[in-house]
C-alpha cells in the first residue's frame, strides 16, 4: 500500500492562471435569512453563522426581515461616504506611488464594512477598527486634512511622526488608536464595553478584525471575555477571504464560517453579505440592540472581497488570479447600493458621476492643504524632540538626556 | 501605624485606592470570592462588589487586554498575574500595546493599568513559580518596573502605582510576603513584625516611583540589590561586618541613577545582587552605568551576584539561590582588589 500522508495542506481554489472559483461561498437569496428577536438564545439561531443574511436581491431591491428600512436621504449619505472613501484611496495610493507618502492600505471593495457598520451606531458609541475601516473615521467627522497629515508624518500629524500611514485615531469621534499589530485591538474593545458596563452607561464597543487575524489568541480572548461578561461588544470579523498571500482557509475557514466561532462560546454569530450595505446595517443595528438591552456580544463575519492589494507593498497578482475581484458573487458594495437608489428612482448615472467629481474635487484640495503643512521631501518638518515625548506622562531624566544627545548631532 | 506582613500592606493600599477613587478596579484570577492564591486581594469583593474586584477566565493576554480597553474607558484597572512565570501570555498585550499606546496615539490615548505579579524564588517553585523576569519588562519603553522589599514601601509603592498614570508592572517578590528572608532556609523564619519596614501608616501615602532608598550607610563599599536580595545582601554584609553602604532600588524604571552613582562615587566598591539570571540580566544595565559614570572612582571591578543561566531548578533551589555565601564572597573579592 503506497504511503499517503493524512496531512491536509489548504489551497485555495484558484492560483495566477486559473480561472477564479468562489463556489465554496455559500450563499443564501436575499430576504431568506429569518431575524430573531435581539433577546433569543444564541443556540436558538446557530443557522444565521451557516446562512448569509443578504437584503439587497439581483434586481436591487430591498427583500426581507433584514431590511433595515431606512429613509433615502440616510441611504444617499451611506453611499456618499462609500464613494468618499473609494475616491480617497485611489488618490492616497496614487500619493505612495509618486513617494509623497511611505505606506498605504486601501479598503475597495470593503467600504460598506466601515460605513455602514459604524452608520448603525450611535456616536457616542467606541470603535476599535483596524487597519481597514477607514471609512469609519470619514463617517465619525475626521476631516480629510487630519487624516493626510498623518499619512504625511507632517507637523499637523496626529501621531506625531510615529506611526505608519494608515494608524488614525479621533478622540471626538471616540475611534480607538490602530496598534500595527494584528487583533490586539479585539480583545481590548471587549474590556471598554466591560468598563461601560461597570459604569452603568448605555454605550458599547465595535470592533473590526480581518478573517487573517482571527487565528491569533486575541480574538478567542476577546470571544471568551465577551461572553463570561456578557460585554455590550459587537465583534466584527471582515472575511476578505485573503491575508496578504494566505487565503481563509489557513484561519480555519475550510471547516467551519467564522460566525461559527460564536456560537462556540455562546454568542449569536452571524454571516451577512458584507458587500451589501443594508445587511451590513441591519445586522449591525441588531446587534448593538441586542447589548444595549444587556443580552450580551455579537460576532459578525461580514464576507466580502479585498479588492485591492494588502497594502502599496503587496501584488496580489503573484497569488491569486488577476480577474479574481470581478468574479467575487457579491459584486461591490457601492455599484449594489448605487443600483438599489436608482431601482428606487432616487439616484442616477449622472448624479453620481457629479458626485464623484465632486468628492474627486475634495479629496485633491484637501491634499493640497495638506502638504502645505510638510511631506516627507519638502516643507516643515516635526521637531525631532517629539520624539522622546509620550513614552510616559512626564519626560525622565533618561530621555531628557538621550535628547540632549540627538541635539548634538544626529547620524 | 499598625504591624503588617507585605500580603496585608499591598491589600491596604488597594483597600485605600478602591475606597478613594471608583475607577479603581481589581480584576484577576482567583482573585475576587477567593481573595486571591496568596490572599492579597482578600476581602475586596465583599466590601466593593463583584462589578468591582473580578475574577477572570485563566488568560493573561485577556486580562492585560480588557485591563488596557477599561483603563481606555475611564477606569483605573489593578490586573493581578496569579505569578510572574504566567505574565507571558499577555506579553504582546504589555510591550506592543499597554506601553506604547500613549506614545503611539501621541498622548490621544493611555491606560494607567497597574498589573501587579508575585515573583522570585525560595518557596520551592520549581522553575514555573519562582522567576524574575524585571530585565524582560526593563527593556521596554514605556512601561514603569517597580520592586519592593519590606511592607512600608509595599503598600506606599502600589498606591503610587495605582495613582501614576503611566502603566506599572509592580512585581512582588513572594519569599518576603510574610517576612524578611535573610537568604538561609534553615533559619526559623522571621515574622515582619520583628522589622521596622514592618510598621506601616494606617492611611494613604506614597512611596515615589523612580527613587532609591538607602537603608544603610556606609563606606567600604556599596551593595545594590532589589525585591528579597535586600535582605541578603544585609545578611552577607553583617557577616562580613563590613561597613557596607546597601541601597534598595525598589524602582527598577525610572532609575535613580543620582542616588546609586553618589553612593559608588563615595565607596569606590560595588557589589549588584538579583535572583534573576545573569545574562542580559537587570545587573547589566547597573553595572554598564556605574562603569559610564563612576570609573574614575572605582577602586575594584563591579561584580554582579545573580541566579545562575538556567531555569530555576525545584531540587536545587539552594544551590541556584545567590545567597549570603555567594554574595559575601563577591563582597570579599571587591573588597581585596586595590
Amino acid at each position: 500500500m503506497p504511503h499517503t500522508s493524512r496531512l491536509h495542506v489548504p489551497r485555495p481554489p484558484s492560483r495566477p492562471g486559473e480561472a477564479p472559483d468562489f463556489g465554496y461561498v455559500r450563499l443564501s437569496p436575499a430576504g431568506a435569512v429569518a431575524r430573531p428577536d435581539v433577546a433569543a438564545s444564541a443556540a436558538d439561531m446557530e443557522s444565521l453563522s451557516v446562512d448569509l443574511i443578504r437584503v439587497l436581491d439581483d434586481e436591487h431591491r430591498a427583500q426581507g426581515p433584514w431590511n433595515p428600512r431606512l429613509d433615502v436621504a440616510e441611504l444617499q449619505v451611506g453611499l456618499r461616504y462609500m464613494l468618499l472613501t473609494r475616491v480617497y484611496d485611489d488618490r492616497m495610493l496614487k500619493t505612495q506611488r509618486q513617494g509623497k507618502i511611505s505606506f498605504y492600505m486601501k479598503s475597495t471593495g470593503e467600504e460598506a464594512v466601515a460605513v455602514a457598520g459604524t452608520m448603525a451606531l450611535r456616536p457616542t458609541d467606541m470603535l476599535f477598527p483596524s487597519y481597514r475601516q477607514q471609512g469609519a473615521y470619514l463617517v465619525r467627522g475626521s476631516a480629510l486634512v487630519d487624516l493626510m497629515c498623518q499619512l504625511l508624518s507632517n507637523t499637523r500629524d496626529m501621531c506625531k511622526g510615529r506611526q505608519l500611514p494608515v494608524m488614525y485615531h479621533s478622540v471626538p469621534g471616540r475611534v480607538f488608536s490602530i496598534s500595527g499589530n494584528l487583533a490586539t485591538q479585539f480583545p481590548q474593545s471587549v474590556g471598554w464595553a466591560m468598563a461601560a458596563a461597570i459604569k452603568g452607561s448605555d454605550d458599547l464597543a465595535s470592533s473590526w478584525i480581518g478573517e487573517g487575524s482571527s487565528a491569533e489568541a486575541d480574538f478567542h480572548h476577546a470571544l471568551l471575555f465577551a461572553s463570561v461578561y456578557r460585554a455590550p461588544v459587537i465583534l466584527n470579523v471582515v472575511n476578505n477571504q485573503w491575508a496578504i498571500s494566505t487565503f481563509q482557509g489557513y484561519a480555519g475557514g475550510e471547516q467551519r464560517s467564522f460566525a461559527a466561532r460564536g456560537p462556540g462560546y455562546g454568542i449569536p454569530g452571524l454571516r451577512v453579505d458584507g458587500n451589501d450595505f443594508l445587511a451590513v446595517y441591519a445586522a449591525t443595528a441588531w446587534a448593538a440592540e441586542r447589548a444595549r438591552r444587556g443580552a450580551g456580544s455579537t460576532l459578525l463575519e461580514l464576507v466580502t472581497y479585498r479588492a485591492a492589494a494588502h497594502s502599496s507593498s503587496d501584488d496580489p497578482s503573484r497569488y491569486r488570479p488577476r480577474d479574481d475581484a470581478d468574479r467575487w458573487p457579491l459584486g461591490d458594495p457601492v455599484e449594489r447600493l448605487k443600483q438599489h437608489l436608482i431601482a428606487l428612482g432616487e439616484w442616477s448615472e449622472e448624479r453620481h458621476q457629479a458626485l464623484a467629481a465632486e468628492l474627486d474635487a475634495r479629496v485633491a484640495a484637501a491634499w493640497k492643504e495638506a502638504t502645505t503643512y510638510g511631506t516627507q521631501t519638502d516643507g516643515p518638518r516635526l521637531d525631532p524632540d517629539l520624539m522622546f515625548e509620550d513614552v510616559f506622562k512626564e519626560l525622565p531624566q533618561h530621555l531628557k538626556e538621550q535628547r540632549d544627545d540627538m541635539h548634538r548631532g544626529r547620524g | 501605624m499598625a504591624q503588617m506582613n507585605m500580603i496585608q500592606a499591598l491589600n491596604a493600599a488597594m483597600d485605600i485606592t478602591m475606597t478613594r477613587d471608583p475607577s479603581v478596579v481589581v480584576l484577576g484570577e482567583d482573585v475576587g470570592y477567593f481573595g486571591g492564591v496568596f490572599r492579597v486581594t482578600d476581602g475586596l469583593q465583599r466590601k466593593y462588589g463583584v462589578h468591582r474586584v473580578l475574577d477572570t477566565p485563566i488568560a493573561e493576554g485577556g486580562i492585560i487586554a480588557a485591563s488596557i480597553g477599561m483603563a481606555v474607558n475611564g477606569l483605573r484597572p489593578v490586573a493581578e498575574i496569579q505569578f510572574a512565570d504566567y505574565i507571558y501570555p499577555g506579553y504582546d498585550q504589555i510591550v506592543s500595546e499597554l506601553a506604547r499606546l500613549r506614545y503611539r496615539s501621541a498622548g490621544a490615548f493611555s491606560a494607567p493599568v497597574t498589573i501587579r505579579t508575585p515573583c522570585g524564588g525560595g518557596i520551592r517553585g520549581g522553575q514555573t513559580h519562582s522567576q524574575s523576569p524585571e530585565a524582560l519588562f526593563a527593556h521596554v519603553c514605556g512601561i514603569k518596573v517597580v520592586m519592593p522589599s519590606n511592607p512600608y514601601d509595599a503598600k506606599g509603592l502600589l498606591i503610587a502605582s495605582i495613582e501614576d498614570d503611566d502603566p506599572v508592572l509592580f512585581l512582588e517578590p513572594k519569599r518576603l510576603y510574610n517576612g524578611p528572608f535573610d537568604g538561609d532556609p534553615n533559619k526559623p523564619a522571621v515574622p515582619w513584625s520583628t522589622h521596622p519596614k514592618g510598621e506601616v501608616p494606617d492611611g494613604h501615602y506614597h512611596v515615589p516611583l523612580g527613587k532609591a532608598e538607602v537603608i544603610r550607610e556606609g563606606n567600604a563599599l556599596t551593595i545594590i540589590a532589589y525585591g528579597t536580595m535586600v535582605h541578603v545582601a544585609e545578611a552577607a554584609a553583617r557577616s562580613l561586618s563590613l561597613d557596607a553602604e546597601i541601597i534598595d532600588v525598589r524602582s527598577i524604571v525610572p532609575l535613580d541613577v543620582e542616588t546609586l552613582c553618589r553612593s559608588v562615587a563615595k565607596t569606590g566598591r560595588c557589589v549588584i545582587a538579583h535572583e534573576a539570571t545573569r545574562f542580559s540580566g537587570f545587573g547589566a544595565e547597573l553595572t554598564a552605568t556605574i562603569q559610564e559614570r563612576c570609573f574614575w572612582q572605582l577602586e575594584a571591578p563591579i561584580q554582579r551576584v545573580c541566579g545562575y543561566d538556567t531555569p530555576y531548578p525545584h531540587a536545587f533551589e539552594w544551590e541556584y539561590f545567590p545567597g549570603t555565601q555567594r554574595v559575601a564572597r563577591a563582597l570579599a573579592a571587591v573588597m581585596e582588589a586595590r
